[in-house]
């Protein structure tokens, strides 16, 4: 150590990790620290009806993380997640707040399915390509439109997105059940179902679909972008104060509407997957809620795509144990979303406590005064 | 019925519609409108509405008094108001963030507590029969009228008057606009914005149980469709100016009404479409009114939104 880092640790009483490896303990300590409080706080909450906390984190580990089975089922539910919280994260980088995925989703699923059907003559894997370029398509334009609005107009991301996510489920009820729909779904309106060689199918060896290898390759992708080209660098420094950005000639609108569409991308092929996965034709069950969920991983995440993948393997496990926890506990369905508003609120209070590990420098002139 | 009014049924609809649906829209947007002047954004309050509305409905439940039950309603309204101000008086905390934090976890208690709620019928709000002159059934239908309406009506000019003319207000609009002129005047920010935020949530929990008390009048999971969120670009639209919000959530009940109203005269096709109608005329509004280089004319200069 130097005598001015030894100084530091002796006003600060012995601490004296050097500002960046400080930074990045608490990058990691500070959610963890979140998460933890987020479950004993849901704990308190369950002693308060009667119910054991520890009998909920044993089920919600049995459910979500202690069989091949779960494992398997938690992946599943985790791989929408990694996709439409990019959706959030993506715009994030920028400084905006952007919660529409969930329209997103819809309508990149709706139009996969639609080119899909309509291109039933084509071979598989030009017309799996095909359809997750429809699917980014039509979510990557959804939310374009958001960042547009915001960059052109100042409309206000955060509730412009909001509403286009109501107006896309609107959209999507209207198309699936009129002028796309299949005229031999009667009971459950459907689009005409895709040809069974352009579904997704599972990992070998595990019983999961690829669609959460691609989710995981999106966010590797994008931290690598974000954190490590000069071209994310430009997004974050725009980001962080606009006015700067624009004077030092960075096209911040420009970057603006780019990451939109990247996002709404991420979320238009999210759903594309699940109606290729899981589905195979556009309904009403696409309407899951995924682009909602997907908020929470990214915020949870501190919008960092690296950390979107185990916050949504969290929340996806989280899920999975949620059938499991309802039976045994008879525990309605909603207690794993109060689970999860909890989580949220834990992390957010935590952002107060940023900073703290770091020794500040500005104390030394402090101490001076 | 209505086939022998033709277009006018359409139109009695839509005012009957303005009536009835624009009073959760009233309350949310008055509400909010004291917690923006005061300088903090809460989005939150579409998990306060739905929860309102649990709490309204299990309030009526258990007392058989439906006016209990919007008591409750508002009781536990301000109590999110509350979070929502205490966790935004943390340093460095995103009050977008925890509007969109407690609005998911508002929801999800609601329907974690509602579960036992949704089969029983509890007592309703009643309502006045403004149209007892009135020949057509039509009409009078339409002129059905609950006291929290005109209890809305009432407050929107109550708090017009209160932010314009009397100390509180001004307070009000002191921290809104410029916290450094407050704290140097002498008054502490954080209790101000806290108070002005826990109303906001009585409001709009107080709307909630309209919702579950009078119209649609039960409580399930669909209960709101983003009236609360609808409410928050109202206040925009109408410039932080309360009778301005009256206006604005008139128009918004009338455009929800058209979709039903135009259905009962026996146009079925794009009921969807009409279905998203009053999401559609909320972004033309905003984006209308919002500009990338002036500031929002009249707003609070400490709103994050605006900035």
């Amino acid at each position: 150590m130097t005598s001015v880092t030894q100084g530091a640790a002796a006003r600060h009483g012995g601490f004296s990790l050097p500002e960046r490896q400080a930074r990045q303990a608490e990058a990691v300590l500070l959610p963890v620290l979140a998460i933890l409080a987020g479950f004993l706080l849901f704990g308190l909450f369950l002693l308060a009806f009667g119910k054991s906390p520890m009998e909920f984190y044993q089920l919600v580990w049995r459910g979500g993380f202690g069989t091949g089975f779960s494992i398997s089922n938690t992946l599943q539910r985790a791989a929408p997640l990694l996709l439409t919280a990019l959706c959030v994260a993506l715009p994030a980088q920028l400084g905006l707040i952007v919660i529409g995925g969930e329209g997103a989703f819809v309508l990149g699923g709706l139009a996969a399915a639609a080119a899909g059907a309509a291109f039933a003559a084509l071979p598989a894997v030009p017309a799996i390509a095909l359809m997750a370029a429809t699917g980014a398509f039509a979510g990557g334009l959804w939310i374009g439109m958001v960042g547009l609005l915001r960059t052109r107009r100042g409309v206000n991301e955060t509730i412009s997105s909001l509403l286009f996510a109501y107006i896309a489920v609107a959209l999507f009820n209207h198309l699936v059940e009129g002028p796309l729909r299949d005229p031999a779904s009667l009971n459950k309106p459907s689009t005409l179902p895709l040809p069974a060689e352009f579904r997704i199918g599972t990992i070998p060896g595990l019983d999961v679909h690829w669609g959460f290898v691609v989710g995981t390759l999106a966010c590797l992708v994008s931290a690598f972008v974000i954190g490590r080209t000069s071209f994310g660098f430009s997004a974050r420094i725009a980001g962080g104060n606009p006015r700067a950005a624009a004077v030092q000639g960075l096209p911040v609108g420009r970057l603006v509407v780019l990451f939109c569409v990247a996002g709404g991308a991420a979320a238009g092929i999210a759903g594309m997957i699940d109606v290729a996965a899981i589905h195979g034709n556009a309904n009403a069950a696409l309407i899951a809620g995924y682009g909602y969920t997907g908020i929470l991983v990214a915020f949870l995440a501190r919008q960092n795509p690296l950390a979107i993948i185990p916050m949504a393997i969290l929340i996806g496990g989280i899920d999975a144990a949620g059938g499991l926890v309802q039976r045994r506990m008879q525990l309605p369905d909603a207690t794993m979303l109060v689970l999860q508003g909890i989580l949220f609120i834990a992390m957010l209070a935590s952002e107060t406590l940023s900073g703290r590990l770091v020794p500040r420098r500005a104390a030394s002139t402090e101490a001076a005064r | 019925m209505s086939g022998d009014l033709g277009l006018w049924g359409v139109l009695i609809a839509v005012i009957g519609g303005a009536i009835r649906v624009s009073t959760p829209f009233l309350f949310v947007s008055l509400g909010e409108c004291v917690t923006e002047k005061s300088g903090r954004i809460n989005l939150g309050l579409e998990g306060t509405l739905v929860f309102g509305a649990m709490a309204g409905y299990g309030g009526s439940l258990l007392t058989g008094s439906p006016w209990a039950g919007v008591l409750a309603a508002g009781l536990a309204g301000t109590l999110f108001g509350l979070l929502h101000g205490a966790l935004c008086s943390l340093p460095r905390v995103n009050d977008i963030a925890v509007g969109i934090a407690l609005m998911l976890f508002g929801t999800g208690l609601a329907f974690f507590l509602g579960k036992p709620l949704i089969q029983p019928a509890a007592p309703m709000l009643p309502s006045i029969d403004l149209g007892f002159w009135a020949g057509s059934p039509q009409l009078r239908a339409a002129l059905q009228v609950n006291p929290l309406f005109l209890i809305g009506i009432a407050l929107a000019f109550a708090i017009a008057f209160v932010f314009r003319r009397t100390r509180l207000g001004l307070v009000l609009r002191m921290v809104g606009d410029s916290s450094d002129a407050a704290r140097a005047m002498g008054y502490a920010i954080l209790p101000v914005r806290i108070g002005a935020t826990a109303f906001g949530g009585f409001m709009a929990g107080v709307a909630g149980a309209y919702l579950s008390l009078y119209y649609p009048g039960s409580w399930n999971e669909g209960i709101s469709s983003g009236q609360g969120l609808i409410a928050v670009a109202l206040v925009i639209f109408a410039r932080w100016r309360p009778v301005a919000c009256l206006g604005a959530a008139l128009i918004f009940g009338g455009a929800g009404a058209l979709g039903p109203a135009l259905q009962s005269i026996g146009i079925t096709q794009g009921y969807y479409l009409f279905y998203a109608a009053p999401y559609v005329l909320t972004l033309a509004i905003l984006i209308f009114t919002s500009s990338p280089d002036r500031a929002l004319d009249g707003a609070p200069r400490e709103l994050s939104i605006t900035r």
